[in-house]
């Protein structure tokens, strides 16, 4: 006698739309839709309406007009007749340029900071903590001026340099520090195998890649024989022969030679002028990124437990192995990740070029071209759009990162 | 046999030898020199070398802070009183004191109101940050932001009475109606409010800023150390609730909700603060009402405000994230709803974890705040590169000036992260 009983079959109310759990969720998000899609109207038709009343509209050929306006700072071919596309394109090469250059003295003085603050030495790892507590905790902005304000400032004038008893001198009769820049010796190739310098230029990287490549090679083949027959065999001499030797033949080639600045009427000419505002921005983006990355690298020390250094010793490694094969890997695995993350904040931060004058994109397409086309919301969504590009380029590398060296788990 | 070996035995100590005092280099300052300065050759060097940079830098900056000038009018009388020797021109601190704190056009009289509203703003953000103080001082934290709108906008006491009547209402509606559904509760708040601030905003006449109990003074007179403040205070407080909808919204399962924070956070993240600022500056005005003026503070606010609130929102993720499953599930099994569920047990708990992510963006967020004098406004920086050194009295004292807004950042900054790692010991629950 058993009775089955149907389930209880419930009409659709108008209530279950907020206390069913399985309408509940269609509904918020309805909701949510109808909200975004009113903003978005609300937003738009005020866009609209402001730009008819303004007598504007979005368009992008003002990119193709001459720019009009001069850059010192260049990686490219460039004067004032050229488009803002180009000036843009400067800009954006700038941005590169100081970013990569900070990324690598930042990471340079972190690890040596983070490392040192670790010390047994009392007065030296309170020496570095001063260092990441000081330039942890005031804005970059403020360093980016203090350091411009030494580069022009303090430095002296190029006039400084003339005359039999000149109040200032160049480092190594080749170096000048001057409150215009910074003029560095340039090398040339007085005798190269392509016309155009850049050619040569990328012939020499050539020879480094086909070095770097045998260099790998020749490691692999070490570390096959260290399997085969547990002896690595010596592979520092003809290591140093292929790195060294292509570059040293190629430079006897072509005829190296290094272009020294002089100062010549009021200023220096030749060799590489290295503007004082990108000075100034490099070096305070890298002295205040360093101080985040000794952080970053001395907790990744610190998180390895002491456990797995004494474990290394008991199997007997040297100590320098088991900083190479113990510590050091287990630490990357932790400081990378953040080191990414800082990388990141140095290409954001470098954007504050403006405020020191070097023509980055900011500068550029955010400055000189948005003030002189008026084009604000087109040259403002470029800029955007750069910076996302850049960022979400650098967090897939660091995404593929992490997958890499991940811990291969269950 | 046993009476002869103790026979034997010639000589028996009858007390304990006093114990010999350990040897000199082992005690004492001598020990912990030789064991933390000059344990080994390379760290002798390296203790060598620190002394000397610490030397170098004190033998260039002692003379120049002791010698210090505080009380001429201008650069050139300061370089008469020292007479060519070094010294530091402090007296343009002293001389620009009010400017550098409140900027240069908020009217002097007034100084009082942002001086009270600060001593305040100490009161309230009190029970927040010590969690020993009596709960009841936190109605006055309520009552503070339209405390300190009206102290240093002024003008009329409605605008932030009916503000804050329209939280107070919303809050009411919410209380009555959230015991049936959080949903109704929540929808029921918001509609409440913009009934009252849309009713009392047009109740309020056109002329009741003119003669108010406090002059009113528009937001483009702000500026000096007080701005930095004033933004960094607003925007954190603002951010944190928005950053954690954002990150709840992010783990959500409902995809429309979960992709609108995923891209606004991702999109705020990858791009600088200053092409925000720009935004603010010169882009975010199309955007409003053709007849509407909304003035540049405010606007700043509304993207410095976005910008934390994305990166709050990550934090708060982690923190999130870092909550064992185990904690999801047993709210589920015990059969709290979600938002009952995120209130009671899981948000307590994440929001502990971030905290000290919270506070690393706020101080980072405070830093930021500097950045405003790039789209010239006159914040502290603004001011000094501004209006002060492009003064004829003043042209030419950039360490004084660059030092001192250094030292305030750094007082404030340092502060801040030192009470975060007070709190972090502190919330340390777990006995390791």
């Amino acid at each position: 006698m058993t009775t089955t009983t149907d389930p209880h079959k419930e009409s659709f109310r108008l209530s279950m739309l907020i206390y069913d759990t399985r309408y509940r969720s269609l509904t918020f998000q309805a909701i949510t839709a109808v909200v975004l899609a009113l903003c978005i109207w609300y937003l738009g038709n005020n866009l609209i309406q402001n730009l008819r009343a303004a007598g504007l509209n979005i368009a992008f050929d003002f990119l193709g007009d001459p720019s009009g306006y001069d850059i010192n700072q260049r990686l490219v071919e460039y004067d004032s007749q050229s488009t803002h596309a180009r000036a843009a394109l400067v800009g954006l090469l700038n941005t590169v340029l100081v970013a990569f250059l900070a990324c690598v003295t930042a990471t340079i003085f972190g690890v040596i900071a983070g490392v040192l603050r670790l010390s047994n030495n009392w007065l030296v790892s309170k020496l570095m903590a001063g260092y990441v507590e000081i330039f942890r905790n005031i804005p970059v902005l403020i360093w980016i001026i203090i350091i411009f304000t030494i580069m022009t400032a303090v430095l002296p004038g190029p006039r400084a340099f003339r005359g039999d008893d000149p109040a200032a001198s160049m480092l190594f009769s080749s170096f000048a520090f001057t409150n215009r820049g910074v003029y560095i010796p340039m090398p040339w190739f007085e005798n190269g195998i392509f016309a155009s310098p850049t050619m040569n230029w990328l012939l020499v990287l050539a020879g480094f890649a086909l070095s770097w490549f045998v260099a790998h090679r020749i490691n692999h083949w070490a570390t096959v024989k260290q399997e085969a027959t547990g002896i690595r065999p010596k592979t520092l001499l003809p290591l140093l022969a292929t790195w060294l030797v292509p570059f040293l033949v190629l430079m006897l080639i072509m005829g190296l030679s290094w272009e020294t600045p002089e100062l010549k009427g009021f200023n220096f000419r030749g060799g590489i002028k290295i503007g004082g505002p990108l000075i100034a921005l490099w070096f305070a983006l890298s002295i205040y990124t360093g101080a985040f990355i000794a952080e970053n690298v001395r907790a990744g020390i610190q998180a390895i437990s002491k456990g797995q250094t004494e474990a290394a010793a008991a199997l007997g490694l040297r100590p320098r192995r088991v900083m190479n094969l113990v510590v050091l890997p287990q630490a990357l695995r932790v400081i990378i990740p953040p080191l990414i993350s800082q990388y990141l904040n140095i290409t954001k931060n470098s954007s504050l070029a403006i405020a020191v004058g070097y023509a980055d994109i900011t500068a550029t397409l955010g400055g000189i071209t948005l003030n002189q086309t008026g084009r604000a919301i087109e040259s403002v969504l470029l800029l955007m759009l750069f910076y996302l590009t850049a960022s979400l380029l650098i967090s897939l590398g660091m995404n593929a990162y992490n997958a890499s060296v991940k811990l291969k788990e269950r | 046999m046993s009476d002869q070996s103790t026979n034997s035995v010639a000589f028996v100590a009858e007390g304990t030898i006093p114990p010999s005092p350990p040897p000199a280099r082992e005690t004492g300052a001598v020990k912990w020199l030789r064991e933390n300065l000059f344990s080994n050759i390379p760290n002798s060097i390296l203790t060598i070398v620190s002394l000397y940079v610490i030397f170098l830098v004190l033998k260039n900056t002692m003379p120049w802070m002791l010698n210090g000038v505080w009380t001429t009018s201008s650069l050139a009388q300061c370089r008469e009183v020292l007479n060519g020797e070094t010294g530091a021109c402090f007296s343009v601190l002293t001389e620009r004191w009010n400017q550098l704190l409140y900027g240069f056009k908020y009217p002097v009289d007034e100084y009082w109101r942002p001086n009270l509203a600060l001593l305040f703003m100490i009161v309230a953000a009190a029970p927040v940050l010590f969690f020993d103080l009596p709960r009841k001082l936190l109605i006055f934290t309520a009552i503070y932001p339209f405390l300190a709108y009206w102290l240093i906008w002024g003008g009329t006491i409605f605008v932030p009475l009916i503000a804050l009547l329209g939280f107070v209402v919303a809050g009411m509606v919410f209380q009555t109606f959230s015991k049936g559904s959080f949903a109704i509760g929540f929808f029921g708040a918001v509609i409440a409010a913009f009934v009252v601030w849309l009713g009392g905003g047009a109740l309020i006449p056109e002329s009741a800023s003119e003669n108010a109990f406090l002059s009113s003074v528009p937001s483009r007179d702000l500026g000096g150390f007080m701005l930095n403040l004033m933004l960094g205070a607003t925007c954190v407080s603002l951010s944190l609730p928005i950053g954690i909808v954002l990150a709840l919204g992010r783990q959500s399962d409902m995809p429309l909700i979960k992709w609108v924070c995923v891209i606004f956070i991702e999109f705020v993240r990858g791009v600088p603060l200053i092409t925000l600022l720009f935004v603010a500056s010169v882009m975010l005005s199309y955007f409003f009402p053709p007849e509407s003026t909304v003035d540049l503070f405010l606007r700043v606010v509304i993207m410095i405000t976005m910008f934390a609130s994305a990166y709050i929102a990550e934090v708060i993720r982690g923190g999130l994230a870092a909550l064992p499953k185990g904690q999801y599930e047993a709210a589920d099994s015990i059969g709290l709803a979600y938002p009952q569920a995120m209130r009671l047990i899981i948000l307590p708990q994440a929001l502990k974890i971030s905290i000290p992510g919270i506070v690393n963006v706020a101080v980072g967020l405070f830093k930021d705040t500097t950045l405003v004098s790039v789209i010239s406004m006159f914040d502290l920086v603004g001011m000094i590169r501004g209006p002060i050194l492009a003064s004829t009295e003043w042209n030419g004292v950039y360490w004084e000036l660059l030092g001192f807004a250094a030292l305030l950042f750094f007082i404030v900054c340092y502060g801040i992260s030192q009470y975060s790692q007070w709190l972090e010991r502190r919330l340390a629950t777990d006995h390791r």
